[in-house]
């Protein structure tokens, strides 16, 4: 986390007593009562407001937008947003597991012996049962995640694999294998939202919109609107734009599933269309809207709140053409969605870079 | 595993062989999982109420990896979310060859120390 915060302050030419506003994800490695406060002790900042905040995956879009909201109240100047944990290394995988298992409902599903995958399988069950489509469809996502990561040098996951590594891949949890599902990885991102963003790097916030409609699978009263659909309607309303403006994808993509129900949900596809125009090249890295060109969660990899921030910073690298060897054509409007729980808590986001 | 307070009429049921679902005394909506409030009109007047035991299959999924070692004994496990009649959902084990659409009928199983619910396929 220090070293992503550093790098941030220096790629926005910020010294530790500018930044007046501190957010911080949480970490499962480091469930501490105060994270934010533990951070700015041991990264000498002193800010004005600081505090952690908790929204599953969707937390990293959720800190940037409210980091946007606390500089447009004119509450900070510029706050820092971090987030970072060894979640592979720093503890028993079965215990990174068994944290993760509290998405569950205790009495009703967790008795069971449930997991999240298992979780994403029955959604995922559902979606193939409703749209036709097989699991081949939901496997071209993670072939296209990997080569993807195969260009970035900090990827948890490189090597190019094959559909058919894919669908014989370890059985997990029908109909995922295990190359359907996200790696646990190390990893720590860290941006600054400020009022004065310095000349070459101007990526605005347009709109935001979030939505929470349940918080466990059996909860869950419309597969065709988990909440995506609504917070993506609240973050266009807010920018005043529409799809047609955005150039740039990033979306939460914890499983193949994730990705191409989200894909759908916030209208960048049809429903059950996202794995047709995938085949078609739509979000290809030269593409009309590229997808995560740093290979997501499914192969950049997983570092808990870090993972999901990590959509946020390629966007705004590619956005501000500092994405080196993985530059795609310049772009200048990039739409974010994130997810955390079961599709339970969903933040979109507009980012724009300013001329 | 502790109850949580809101789940106890569930949960002890379900440890009896009984299947409850939480139903709204005013517009009689059926609630997912345990709710202070009804979903449907916002009435905190909810009671606990036997589910005749049919239900639909609306999602499967058959699980390789246990989450913990408990279960390992009956890898691979087929994890079902089930609408019953009565509206409510409930996710429970089932056969592996379930189908989604088929019709189910609730009952418990006996693993270690704890009932846990199990579908079967409805008779004829």
């Amino acid at each position: 986390m220090a070293h992503a915060a550093t790098q941030a302050l220096g790629e926005a030419g910020l010294a530790r007593a500018q930044i007046d506003g501190v957010l911080c994800g949480y970490a499962t490695t480091l469930p501490h009562l105060m994270l934010a406060t533990l951070f700015c002790e041991r990264f000498a900042l002193e800010p004005a407001y600081a505090h952690a905040m908790q929204m599953g995956g969707a937390t990293g879009a959720g800190m940037l937008m409210l980091a946007r909201e606390l500089v447009r109240s004119g509450r900070c100047r510029n706050v820092l947003v971090v987030a970072g944990e060894n979640r592979l290394s720093g503890q028993q995988r079965d215990n990174a597991i068994a944290t993760l298992a509290q998405v569950g409902d205790p009495d009703f599903e967790l008795p069971n012996g449930t997991m999240i995958p298992a979780y994403y399988a029955l959604l995922a069950s559902r979606y193939l049962h409703e749209s036709g489509l097989d699991e081949a469809d939901l496997a071209a996502f993670a072939v296209a995640m990997r080569a993807n990561a195969s260009r970035h040098p900090g990827a948890h996951l490189r090597t190019p694999i094959t559909l058919d590594e894919v669908l014989s891949s370890k059985p997990i949890a029908s109909p995922l294998k295990l190359l359907d599902c996200c790696p646990i990885s190390d990893g720590a991102v860290a941006m600054v939202v400020s009022a004065d963003a310095p000349a070459g790097a101007r990526i605005a916030i347009l709109g935001a919109g979030q939505a929470h409609r349940h918080q466990h699978l059996t909860a869950i009263a419309d597969t065709r609107n988990f909440g995506a659909r609504d917070a993506t309607a609240r973050a266009f309303a807010e920018a005043g734009i529409s799809r047609d403006a955005i150039d740039y994808l990033a979306i939460y993509d914890s499983f193949t599933i994730t990705l191409a129900i989200l894909l759908e949900e916030t209208g960048f596809a049809p429903f059950g269309g996202s794995a047709r125009l995938l085949r078609e090249g739509m979000f290809a890295p030269d593409g009309p809207q590229p997808l995560n060109t740093h290979g997501g969660l499914l192969s950049f990899g997983h570092s808990g709140v870090g993972g999901g921030m990590a959509h946020l910073a390629e966007t705004w690298r590619q956005l501000a053409q500092r994405a080196g060897e993985r530059q795609v054509s310049p772009r200048h409007t990039a739409f974010v969605h994130a997810d955390g729980g079961v599709l339970s808590s969903h933040v979109s986001l507009i980012l724009s870079r300013e001329a | 595993m502790t109850t949580s307070l809101i789940a106890k009429s569930f949960v002890e049921a379900l440890q009896r062989g009984e299947i409850l679902y939480q139903r709204c005394h005013v517009c009689g909506g059926a609630q997912r999982l345990a709710r202070y409030a009804c979903t449907s009109c916002g009435s905190e007047r909810l009671e606990w109420l036997p589910a005749a035991g049919g239900g639909t299959v609306f999602a499967i999924t058959v699980v390789s990896r246990p989450p913990e070692e408990a279960f390992r004994e009956l890898v691979p496990y087929a994890l079902a979310l089930v609408d019953l009649d009565e509206g409510a959902r409930l996710m429970g084990h089932a056969p592996t060859d379930l189908k989604i659409g088929a019709r189910v009928r609730a009952g418990v199983f006996q693993l270690g120390e704890r009932r846990l619910l199990r579908f079967e396929p409805e008779a004829g």
